[in-house]
């Protein structure tokens, strides 16, 4: 390299990163600084946890999820992880392993879950028995998976590595169509209720690339390679539209996404709770569902009957840089 | 300069120095949606690569909606 760049606001040591919303450049040391203290603030505004809780960190293998244990660890809370194996093809078998080598690497404790082993299927399989988009049955699997987890587990807390752009990014959709009961429900912090455990995200005032720095200045290896179904999905065509606005407009994501929890969302909470209510047990697994059986054991019951599908099958738009 | 793209992973080579943010317009890639290492370090965008430099740039843009 010819020539170092600019200098860390704080200390005037060679910067590392240059951060147009804080209108600053920081070096390692101080980015890390200042992703700590963005935890911690939305930890203690959001009234996420407390170090006596258990937390459950939902862990893929990528660089949020990574990145929130490590912080939460360095922290000194008390976190465990878990994994679940999609059956995304090389891209679960890749994913597994930068979980648990950075379990490993730190003497953590990481709960894994295999869907094909343990309920019989896969994500492109379930896809494609229920007609659902692979986004949709993914989450439902994942959402449904860590709640168990969590109560079985005896966990305060489910963590999840959602940044700033992926709040932003569902903000925009939710808007888009003015979907008034999920804007009520996108909210950093869902108490426990209902059979649901609390739900906690501390990475919602950190963008994703703060994230890919924290782990590049860590140490942390993860899977860098996109989800090979999720390329081309309408939640990826959001987040680029969101920063070709941060490009002209700093910070607009973030006055965007914590604007909204300031002045809207307060606005909506009574429409949370009313949503919230009238739920049954699931006749088969007890899980708290609308209906009389919940949808993940209806995903199960179909996809398990279904032949394996091989991802590729499902990959239905080509890759994208 | 040797420099190592993702998604797909691939290799293109440039020929002489330029900033972290014009190797990223060049290449037509968002900046908020980059991050680049030389040589094994993260650079910030005005940070001047040079011809024997190995560079990555690195997507940061993951996930599905859930």
């Amino acid at each position: 390299m010819t020539a170092v760049g600019s200098k860390c606001r704080v200390c005037k040591a060679p910067a590392v990163i240059d951060l147009p919303r804080h209108n600053a450049h920081f070096c390692a040391e101080h980015l890390q600084q200042l992703c700590r203290r963005q935890v911690a603030k939305a930890i203690d505004e959001f009234d996420m946890f407390t170090p006596d809780d258990r937390l459950l960190v939902a862990v893929s293998g990528g660089k949020d999820s990574l990145a929130v244990w490590d912080l939460l660890i360095e922290a000194g809370y008390q976190a465990d992880g878990l994994y679940i194996g999609l059956g995304i093809g090389e891209y679960s078998t890749d994913s597994g392993g930068y979980a648990r080598r950075f379990a490993d690497e730190r003497n953590l404790t990481l709960l894994t879950i295999d869907l094909r082993d343990d309920y019989g299927y896969d994500v492109p399989t379930a896809a494609k028995a229920t007609g659902r988009v692979p986004c949709s049955a993914c989450g439902l699997s994942k959402r449904r998976l860590f709640d168990q987890a969590a109560r079985d587990g005896g966990y305060d807390v489910v963590v999840t590595g959602h940044n700033l752009d992926d709040e932003a990014a569902v903000l925009f959709g939710n808007t888009l169509r003015w979907d008034v009961d999920y804007l009520a429900r996108q909210l950093p912090v869902l108490p426990a209720a209902n059979g649901f455990p609390k739900k906690a995200k501390p990475l919602v005032r950190l963008t994703e690339r703060e994230m890919a720095a924290w782990c590049l200045v860590r140490g942390i290896d993860y899977v860098v390679e996109e989800c090979p179904i999720a390329a081309g999905n309408r939640h990826l065509s959001y987040k680029e539209s969101l920063n070709a606005i941060e490009a002209t407009s700093p910070g607009a994501k973030a006055s965007f996404y914590l604007g909204f929890l300031e002045r809207m969302a307060p606005l909506l909470a009574g429409r949370s709770a009313a949503a919230a209510g009238d739920l049954n047990d699931c006749t088969r697994c007890g899980a708290p569902t609308t209906g009389d059986v919940c949808a993940f054991c209806r995903l199960v019951e179909k996809a398990g009957a279904h032949d394996p599908v091989p991802v590729e099958m499902v990959l239905t738009r080509g890759r994208r840089r | 300069m040797k420099v190592l793209l993702r998604n797909p992973r691939r290799e293109v080579e440039f020929s002489g120095s330029r900033s972290v943010n014009r190797l990223l317009d060049e290449l037509q890639l968002s900046r908020e949606a980059h991050l680049v290492i030389c040589n094994g370090t993260l650079v910030p965008g005005d940070a001047v690569l040079g011809d024997d430099d190995q560079i990555e740039v690195r997507p940061v843009i993951s996930g599905g909606a859930t």
